[in-house]
């Protein structure tokens, strides 16, 4: 089974994250660059599947140049090839853009299945998988914490707000994955030593065939008018138990109007 | 003026909260119109409500595929209803279906999809605040904005509507019956408020120790009429189902009270809880990073303090 796994690098969440006021995108220069957490899940899936039923793994992304660090860490942990669509006109591109751009990309690839995170830290949208569902048109099965493959056939356990459903599709489809699906495994010195001789295809908008117009922040479905820091939220109060820790918070909810 | 298309979630013949919040958004940027999409019956059994707050029109596509497939057929039948009504705006609950429902309907309409708006302008620009509530921006979207609102944004209040029927057509593609929902779980089910709906929660996390103390948690919620939460710790232990998590991967929720007990603050953790509007905190650590966020933390055993503030609420409240 060929797997592509959809992986995105996203600034770390313990570092103060910005906008450039110049065109309120992110800046992705401001801060120490990681993969997003889940999508280290979504490798972890990608592998095992692969160990269980053969095949190749393969790790896409769109994103800065910058971004091929993370394919090499994903290329360490034991993915086979990387595949790094990354073009100056993508900057500021919305979620629905991005979708096409990663459809556009998985049809020059061979696959039966896509693995995806949920969501990704910065754009917080969890939309990108079902996007690349649509414009594909392959079924989606998001929101997964188990996966089980039989034959062509791929069931997932989607999480719902009651407990969760059972769904079925047929490959190929298009998977994204929570984190309680496994424990992502860190890599290995053979497997860091083994990355840097892993093929890692560097694709532009011409190689598939988008033109620039086509994409980035002039052609984003969405644009940021303005954007306010908010004021950090002041310390409040902290008190030590002696005896009347409950008290003192019913008083505290009190002088709010809380009860 | 201009119809605003509205798809309302409900269980068991009522609106959810947030339909009633969506439906009162709605009429600042024009005229609510209610998409009902479910099993047959649905909308004969909202009807009342959704005249009781201002529908003029109820879209009604009902069919039991709805139930069968995943998430496709149904931004495929709101993308068609937008198509003919040529709505000023579209309108999803923040929940993590109705969010694919919107974007791929975004994509079908050649428009954009706005997340988890806070705040809605008349002209359809959204407010949404962003790296855990540190940003808060404008956004517009082009087209027919296509925009998910987060619960507890704006108070609903009554209007009265026509809520005049229109049928849908019905015909989805093969296309949208790739994913079949063979099963459908429903985990331990409780009698407070759902999470996404609560103005109070009150979370739990390693620190409660076991299933049999959340009690203890549970005991501080129902004084305050308080939905219950979750850690990741505590519902990965087995103490309480996994819906009940707050956080990155769980549940996004800003009520106007967040009590957490027992719970260390982690960055997954906050992501999911940080814009709420009071935040109190019970830890024995000090240095736990909840109190960062804290207006109130009392440093202090979680199995003394939580009940004696059961206990002083019920007895406040009379
Ligand atoms: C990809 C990913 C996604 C995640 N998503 C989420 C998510 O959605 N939600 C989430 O919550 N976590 C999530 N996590 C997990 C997160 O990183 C933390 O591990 C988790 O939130 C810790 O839960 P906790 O605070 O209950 O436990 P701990 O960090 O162990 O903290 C327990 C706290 O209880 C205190 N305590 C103990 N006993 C008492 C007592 N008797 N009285 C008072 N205080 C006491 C301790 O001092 C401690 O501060 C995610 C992790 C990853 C990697
Ligand atoms: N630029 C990108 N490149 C590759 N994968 C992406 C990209 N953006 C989003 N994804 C995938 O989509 C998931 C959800 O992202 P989002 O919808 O932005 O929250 C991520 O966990 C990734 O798996």
């Amino acid at each position: 089974m060929n797997i592509v796994v959809l992986m995105k690098q996203v600034p770390d969440t313990w570092a103060e994250r910005k906008l450039d006021p110049s065109d309120n995108t992110l800046d992705r220069e401001a801060s120490d660059a990681v993969i997003n957490e889940i999508d280290e899940y979504a490798i972890e899936e990608g592998l095992r599947l692969k160990e269980a039923h053969g095949g190749e793994v393969t790790v896409l992304t769109m994103g800065p140049q910058r971004a091929t660090e993370s394919i090499r860490k994903a290329l360490s942990m034991g993915a086979d090839k990387g595949v790094h669509v990354v073009d100056d006109a993508l900057h500021g591109s919305c979620a629905i853009t991005t979708a096409k751009v990663l459809a556009k990309a998985l049809g020059t690839l061979d696959y039966d299945l896509v693995v995806a995170g949920v969501e990704a830290t910065d754009s917080r949208l969890s939309v990108v998988p079902a996007l690349v569902a649509e414009a594909t048109g392959l079924p989606q099965l998001t929101g997964a914490r188990k996966v089980t493959a039989d034959g062509s056939t791929i069931t997932i356990e989607r999480v719902s707000d009651s407990g969760y459903d059972v769904i079925q599709a047929s490959t190929p489809a298009v998977l994204s994955v929570v984190e309680k699906i496994n424990d992502p495994r860190y890599p290995s010195f053979k497997g860091i030593m083994a990355a840097k001789s892993k093929p890692v295809q560097t694709v532009s908008l011409a190689d598939l065939g988008i033109a620039p117009d086509e994409v980035g922040l002039a052609a984003a479905t969405t644009t940021v008018e303005s954007f306010e820091v908010a004021p950090p939220r002041s310390a409040g109060t902290v008190v030590k138990d002696e005896g009347q820790g409950g008290v003192a918070i019913a008083d505290f909810l009190a002088s709010k109007k809380l009860i | 003026m201009a119809e605003v298309l509205v798809l309302v979630d409900s269980a068991n013949g009522t609106l959810k909260k947030s339909a009633t919040e969506l439906l009162t958004a709605a009429r600042s940027l024009g005229e609510p119109s209610a998409v009902v999409i479910g099993a047959p019956g649905t909308a004969e059994a909202l009807a009342g409500q959704l005249a009781e707050f201002g529908a003029a029109k109820v879209y009604v596509a009902e069919s039991d595929d709805f139930g069968s497939y995943l998430v496709a057929p149904k931004a495929e039948v709101l993308a068609r209803i937008a198509g003919q009504a040529s709505p000023a705006a579209i309108l999803v609950a923040s929940t993590p279906e109705n969010k694919e429902i919107a974007a791929r309907t975004a994509f079908k309409l050649d428009s954009g999809f706005l997340a988890d708006a806070v705040e809605l302008a008349e002209d359809g620009t959204a407010t949404q605040s962003i790296f855990g509530g540190a940003v808060s921006v404008k956004s517009k979207a082009k087209g027919t904005p296509v925009i998910s609102l987060r619960a507890n944004s704006v108070a609903a209040s009554p209007q009265t509507g026509a809520a005049e029927q229109v049928s849908v057509e019905l015909s989805l593609s093969e296309a949208a019956k790739g994913a079949k929902i063979v099963d459908r779980v429903s985990e331990a089910k409780s009698s407070r408020p759902s999470l996404q709906d609560a103005s109070v929660i009150v979370s739990g996390g390693r620190g409660v120790g076991s299933a049999d103390n959340f009690k203890v948690v549970e005991q501080v919620a129902d004084a305050l009429g308080a939905a219950v939460g979750a850690s990741r710790a505590a519902t990965d232990a087995g103490w309480v189902p996994h819906t009940m998590q707050v956080g990155q991967t769980g549940v996004t929720v800003a009520p106007q009270l967040y009590v957490a007990l027992g719970i260390s603050g982690a960055i997954q953790h906050r992501a999911g809880m940080q814009t709420s509007k009071t935040i109190v905190a019970v830890n024995k650590d000090n240095e736990a990073p909840i109190f960062e966020l804290a207006d109130f933390g009392v440093v202090g055993d979680l199995f003394t303090v939580a009940p004696q503030l059961a206990e002083e609420v019920s007895k406040r409240k009379g």
